[in-house]
């Protein structure tokens, strides 16, 4: 009589799954934490241009954005498909906004980041200068002068 | 009389994992981990009126000038230039390592690290654009501009302290940005084509 595997079923055994809602929450307390929600939904259509020379931004505190690009579909029809600037929610019809939108944000922050406030240009591949180089004076009149390009690494 | 036990009846939580992917999902795609990139610059404060005096006393041999126009047509100096070349005119301008009497002439001044040495300390790049350039062309040009002056700083590094720029400690590092500062002047946009 061998002593191995006699008359035993040979099913395959039901795997545990009691752990799967663990591990699952694990991932989800991942993507919880990690997880920056747009404050602003974007109204402009843009891609940015791709570059060598690209660095890093630290401090999301610090920056303020500026979207230019051309309107999503849904504001085609009231905008045009011309550039246009957007502001937080808004777009911007006259550009002295883009000084008074630097003061707010300016005075949203601590006295002693102020001088290091930061100003991210998310700016179309398409876009002609002019229009930048119009959100640019701006920028230097309201003593916003550190400017990021934003771009895509290219390698 | 009826005595039974009482067992509390065990909850039934096969549908937890069903419940916490679709959390998870949620996560998933509302998720937006862009890291901010970009190129940094920065803007010269707004113009008075002692600044435009200042201007006009740079020498023509200490600026290169860099057009484009609203074709996105590229100009170095006096001719047509594509933007590969850019980088390899931009270093040869901040550099002017044979000290040619058209390029940028060089100052003594005094670094730590290197001692007294000569730069080209009163260099400057103008960068001009019309308002139709796209901005494609104007950031590929910057983008190069920015390159030249990285490319520069880095062969320096490795020449005086045997590594790259990004691993020079923090007074190595000032050292190398006294020795080529960089000078890009983003001059007041022109209305070119009509």
């Amino acid at each position: 009589m061998s002593k191995f595997g006699k008359g035993e079923k040979r099913g395959m055994p039901a795997l545990n799954t009691s752990s799967l809602p663990d591990l699952i929450f694990t991932i989800l307390f991942f993507f919880m934490i990690v997880t920056t929600m747009r404050e602003v939904t974007l109204k402009v259509e843009f891609k940015v241009p791709k570059g060598t020379e690209i660095e890093k931004m630290t401090k999301k505190s610090l920056i303020s954005y500026i979207y230019v690009g051309k309107p999503t579909r849904e504001f085609r029809a009231q905008r045009g498909s011309s550039s246009q600037i957007q502001l937080n929610d808004k777009f911007v019809d006259n550009l002295i906004q883009v000084q008074e939108y630097i003061y707010q944000e300016r005075d949203a922050m601590k006295e002693i980041d102020k001088p290091f406030m930061k100003v991210s240009l998310k700016v179309d591949k398409e876009t002609r200068m002019g229009i930048v180089t119009d959100i640019k004076q701006e920028l230097r009149k309201a003593w916003a002068l550190n400017l990021n390009y934003s771009a895509d690494s290219r390698n | 009389m009826g005595k039974k036990k009482r067992e509390v009846p065990e909850l039934n939580s096969s549908s937890t994992a069903d419940i916490s992917f679709i959390l998870l999902i949620f996560f998933l795609t509302t998720t937006s981990m862009d890291t901010d990139k970009g190129l940094a610059r920065r803007l010269p404060p707004p113009p008075e009126d002692k600044d435009l005096d200042a201007e006009t006393e740079i020498k023509e041999r200490n600026v290169l000038q860099v057009r484009i126009n609203a074709m996105d047509e590229l100009m170095i100096g006096g001719d047509y230039a594509e933007v590969s070349e850019i980088r390899a005119r931009a270093k040869e301008f901040i550099d002017n390592p044979e000290n040619l009497a058209n390029l940028p002439d060089k100052v003594a001044k005094e670094i730590d690290f290197f001692g007294t040495v000569y730069i080209t300390d009163k260099h400057v790049i103008s960068l001009q654009s019309d308002r139709g350039t796209s901005y494609d062309k104007y950031f590929a040009v910057q983008n190069e501009l920015v390159a030249a002056y990285n490319e520069l700083r880095d062969e320096l590094a490795k020449r005086k302290f045997h590594k790259p720029y990004t691993q020079c400690s923090e007074d190595e590092q000032l050292a190398i940005r006294t020795y080529y500062p960089q000078k890009i002047s983003e001059a007041e946009p022109k209305n070119y084509a009509k």
